[in-house]
């Protein structure tokens, strides 16, 4: 059977098709879930996906971690399911505290749309088991606070227990330590910036996204986690 | 109950990128002004609130700053509290 990715879906989020479909595309099944909705059951792993969750008012992500479904995603998290934050969902995962730090406005100041290089910096996460440590992928960014900050303490921390999990190979944000993905201590959470889904065939330009979103069904099958 | 009238400021941390502030800053000598330093852009948030008393209030208000106002990560936020002239409804 194969493994089922729940896509949460908040107003003004807008990848959330594309995950779907690129899931599918994959071999995996995906389903919508709806940001009102306090449940995840009958998911085997969540990802929250791009956009502008809640018009990114007051900052991206601050409304939506309060959006009844964040509580089942962080008891689904911490019970070991696999969760992936992108873009505007890393924004939303560090807002529910689910990972350290927070995304600041690019340091140029502008909006970015572009296919950039990012090195995989560790294979132990449920984004990156399919991959090789220092391979280096080809995934569109589409940002304006893709910056990524956090004290020198949990910069530290992130580096010693190898959880930077991506880093740009050209930093175009002004993000510390050219970060462009991390996961939690549990290493089943983990956020970044670029678009898996959006290079997930070579007729989009890349396919290199499709290895993460491997590496994250294969997450989702493994059994022994308790579902629901 | 008293009404009172809450004006957060918002702040980016000392050490915090701010790369609006130092965009304005970069502007202003083109407009003659070469006397300028440390320019910070934040946000300003007011709101009337229902409390016994100020310190009711204000100990409100830092609260919601410490949940949603504010993300203490990057942001160090200033509340100030004075009696709204308007009476509660």
């Amino acid at each position: 059977m194969s493994a089922t990715v729940g896509v949460v879906q908040f107003p003004g989020t807008n990848c959330e098709l594309d995950v779907q479909r690129a899931v599918r595309s994959l071999g995996g099944d995906a389903e919508l879930l709806w940001h009102a909705d306090a449940t995840v059951d009958g998911v085997d792993a969540v990802v929250v996906p791009g956009g502008f969750a809640h018009g990114d008012y007051l900052r991206t992500g601050a409304i939506a971690r309060f959006s009844p479904v964040m509580d089942a995603v962080a008891a689904f998290a911490a019970d070991g399911g696999p969760v992936v934050g992108i873009c505007n969902g890393f924004q939303v995962l560090t807002e529910a505290g689910l990972l350290p730090g927070a995304l600041q406005k690019n340091a140029g100041l502008k909006f970015l749309c572009m296919t950039v290089s990012v090195r995989i910096e560790t294979t132990d996460s449920v984004l990156t088991s399919s991959c090789r440590v220092g391979e280096e992928l080809s995934i569109p960014i589409n940002h304006f606070e893709g910056n990524y900050v956090c004290d020198t303490a949990t910069l530290d921390r992130l580096v010693t227990e190898d959880r930077v999990v991506f880093r740009y190979v050209d930093n175009p944000n002004g993000s510390l330590d050219d970060i462009a993905g991390i996961c939690n201590e549990t290493r089943n959470v983990v956020g970044l910036m670029p678009h898996p889904e959006r290079a997930s065939d070579t007729m989009l330009g890349s396919a290199d996204g499709a290895m993460l979103l491997r590496s994250l069904l294969a997450a989702a099958e493994l059994p022994g986690r308790m579902v629901g | 109950m008293a009404r009172f009238e809450a004006r957060v400021e918002i702040t980016h941390l000392p050490g915090i990128a701010d790369p609006q502030g130092a965009t304005i800053e970069r502007a202003l000598p083109a407009l003659g002004y070469e006397n300028v330093t440390e320019v910070h852009v934040g946000k300003s948030i007011r709101l009337v609130v229902d409390a016994p008393d100020a310190d009711a209030a204000r100990a409100e208000v830092l609260e919601m700053c410490e949940r949603l106002l504010a993300n203490p990560v990057i942001e160090a936020y200033t509340v100030t509290v004075s009696a709204s002239r308007a009476t509660p409804a």
